[in-house]
């Protein structure tokens, strides 16, 4: 397996741009872009791109930086960058 | 005990424990002083960074925002917390393994060169400034509004307390009291959200109230809201948009970008071990942060629901809005009426001489409540109610007992003096570290920058204080800009020196003056050159927005877009970064090798 410091970087970008689309698509997309289409959806009493807008990207931004944590840990191992 | 008794009491405490934390917490160097010694855990980082984020405007603010705008408020919320995002992903973690003390010395290193250092220093000083002053109004009005006393002793109460802390303890104390803060901010805030969401909609989780049926009835919360404020004239509350889409759309990304390039924001993960615990740091913070963050919309939503079911008494039964007999009698007002009503923020005119109180919105368009109004008598909206009453006045409107409004006040203070402490530090630290020690004595001995430190807290506390007391008529706009400066000149020369080896100095340092001129272009045309009344300059534009009608507070982003460009163009055609530069930003990548945050100008 490649171990340079580009394979690495090339792997943190991939991650990057994976966790930067769920970003966008959540409070962009669902919160901005498409809210009216969604609304016509309801979860519980709420129209679920309001809900988007004003709860759910939240929850999402949250686990997206966790998971972000966590992968890039796992990417660190694997090309032996990690602090000891 | 009586009301003001018990207010006493309670902020009295938060302060002494404030206090008695600035004793135990001193700093002896300036690695204390500048990034708390460096060993703070990602999850304290994390509570720290959110009481350091979520200022006055958080606090006091934001939930009345919400509550007038309905769903285009939703643009705070996800801008920001998705900047948290940004910062996470593309800052905090490369900055923390750079390891210095602050955002310009990065700019500094990273760009080879003191100019662009110095651009830095004025951007951040710009944008920690405009920023503090609002802190130091919102420490004065929540002393006047609940202490009772005026709120220029409440802004020399609160210089007093910042200085002990921020003076003696730097970073270190800082952080501290940023953690105990945030446990009073956030109980304030929670506690009455969880009171009227039970009482409203029999759920304690304001989050999972906001999405249910009203106590007693077949109809959700938000769908009888819809349906009260359409039939009184006003914008559907779920679905009215901040502009246009593409409005709502640049505005948000602008604060997201805003605030991951907010210094006092970023230089807090230089207090955390290592690269790993900045990543998750940043995590905890927006955990901490979201807290407060979902439970603002509750907060708004319910907190409309109220006021419009206590001045109009059909609300509540489903009866005519419009009958002669549903407005509230004035003579039969709340006390929490009358009492918001000597500040100001509230005020009742009859102008139908009914002695009924008529709250509609008398411009709408929607010809059935035009015809409906007037056949009712009705005159025009007799009351017009602040944004900031919807928390201050919150534990009021649901009746809760005194110990809660006591909290909100403690909640209140909080949020605001540890922003402010938090900013204080970014001006201080950029004028003693990067200013005296990076450019005018580079030989200056650790105590001395030390002392170079504290002194210049106390200067930038009595200035912040100075501010706060006679704030230039434009303070409330001042916040919009410093959003707009950090996106449009920090945000971008901090990624590009991490994402673009190849950038050099001539691109960062054109990029940023750019982005900084238009975007302060673009305001001033708005609101006056440095905010001076009669100097806005808006037909040499043509007209407000006339950017695809974007205004002028969500253009931060648009700033941000030229500084890249501009940086890519003018390092196309000028000289490549030295190797040793190259390298650097190579190391900056990795996580090995991280040590302990310094502050050895390269």
């Amino acid at each position: 397996m490649d171990k340079s410091g580009e394979a690495y970087w090339k792997a943190t970008l991939g991650l990057l741009t994976k966790i930067l689309v769920v970003w966008f698509l959540v409070s962009f997309g669902a919160g901005i872009l498409f809210v009216d289409m969604l609304n016509g959806i309801h979860l519980g009493g709420y129209p679920l791109g309001f809900w988007f807008a004003h709860q759910g990207s939240m929850y999402i931004f949250v686990a997206l930086i966790f998971i972000y944590a966590k992968k890039m840990g796992e990417i660190d191992r694997k090309f032996d960058v990690h602090e000891d | 005990m009586d009301l003001q008794t018990t207010i006493y009491l309670v902020v009295g405490a938060s302060f002494a424990l404030y206090i008695g934390i600035a004793f135990w917490a001193r700093a002896g160097s300036t690695s204390e002083f500048y990034v708390a010694g460096g060993g703070v855990g990602p999850r304290v980082n994390g509570m720290a960074t959110a009481a350091d984020w979520m200022s006055a405007a958080s606090f006091i603010s934001m939930a009345g925002l919400i509550s007038n705008m309905g769903y285009g408020g939703g643009l705070f919320l996800m801008g920001w917390t998705g900047g948290y995002v940004l910062l996470a992903l593309l800052l905090a973690p490369y900055l923390r393994k750079f390891g210095k003390f602050t955002v310009p010395q990065f700019i500094g290193d990273r760009f080879y060169s003191k100019s662009a250092s110095t651009v830095a220093v004025v951007c951040l000083l710009t944008a920690s400034l405009t920023y503090v002053i609002g802190q130091m109004t919102g420490v004065g009005v929540a002393f006047s509004r609940f202490l009772g006393v005026s709120s220029e002793t409440g802004i020399y109460v609160g210089m007093g307390i910042v200085f002990v802390y921020a003076v003696l303890g730097g970073m270190k104390g800082i952080t501290y009291t940023q953690v105990a803060q945030y446990v009073v901010l956030i109980f304030a805030y929670t506690v009455p959200a969880v009171f009227i969401s039970m009482h409203l909609t029999g759920n304690p989780i304001p989050q999972l109230g906001l999405g249910s049926n009203l106590v007693g009835q077949d109809i959700s919360l938000l769908q009888k809201l819809d349906t009260i404020v359409v039939e009184l004239g006003f914008g559907q509350y779920t679905t009215t948009t901040a502009g246009s889409t593409l409005n709502m759309f640049v505005y948000t990304m602008s604060l997201m970008i805003g605030t991951a390039g907010l210094p006092h924001v970023i230089m807090r993960f230089f207090t955390v071990p290592t690269v790993a615990a900045a990543r998750s740091s940043a995590g905890w913070a927006l955990v901490f942060i979201a807290i407060l963050y979902t439970t603002a919309p509750a907060v708004a939503g319910m907190a409309k629901y109220n006021l419009m079911s206590t001045v109009n008494t059909a609300v509540a039964t489903n009866g005519d809005l419009y009958a002669a007999d549903s407005s509230l009698e004035v003579a039969k007002q709340p006390d929490w009426m009358n009492r918001w009503a000597k500040t100001g923020l509230l005020k009742f005119e009859d102008k139908n001489g009914d002695g009924r109180i008529q709250y509609y919105n008398d411009k709408t368009k929607n010809p059935d409540v035009i015809a409906k109004a007037e056949a009712a008598g009705w005159k025009g909206n007799e009351l017009t109610v602040n944004a900031d009453i919807i928390v201050l006045a919150n534990p009021e409107i649901a009746l809760l007992p005194n110990w809660v409004i006591a909290l909100v006040a403690a909640g209140g203070l909080a949020a605001a003096l540890s922003t402010a402490a938090g900013l204080l530090l970014a001006i201080s630290s950029a004028i003693s570290h990067d200013l005296v020690k990076g450019v005018f004595n580079p030989n200056i001995s650790e105590k001395g920058e030390l002392m170079a430190g504290k002194v210049a807290m106390a200067v930038s506390i009595v200035i912040a204080g100075y501010l706060g007391l006679n704030p230039p008529g434009f303070a409330a706009g001042t916040v919009a800009l410093a959003f707009g400066i950090a996106a449009s000149s920090l945000f971008p020369a901090i990624m590009m020196g991490i994402f673009s080896k190849k950038m050099n100095k001539e691109g960062a340092i054109a990029g940023m003056l750019s982005g900084l001129f238009i975007t302060l272009f673009y305001v001033f045309a708005h609101k006056g050159i440095f905010f001076i009344k009669g100097t806005e300059f808006l037909d040499l534009i043509g007209g407000p927005n006339p950017f695809f009608g974007i205004t002028p507070e969500a253009f931060g982003a648009i700033g941000a877009l030229v500084n890249f460009g501009v940086a890519f163009v003018v390092d196309k055609f000028t000289k490549e970064p030295p190797e040793h530069i190259q390298h650097l930003v190579e190391s900056v990548r990795t996580p090995r090798g991280s040590k302990a945050v310094d502050g050895v100008h390269a």
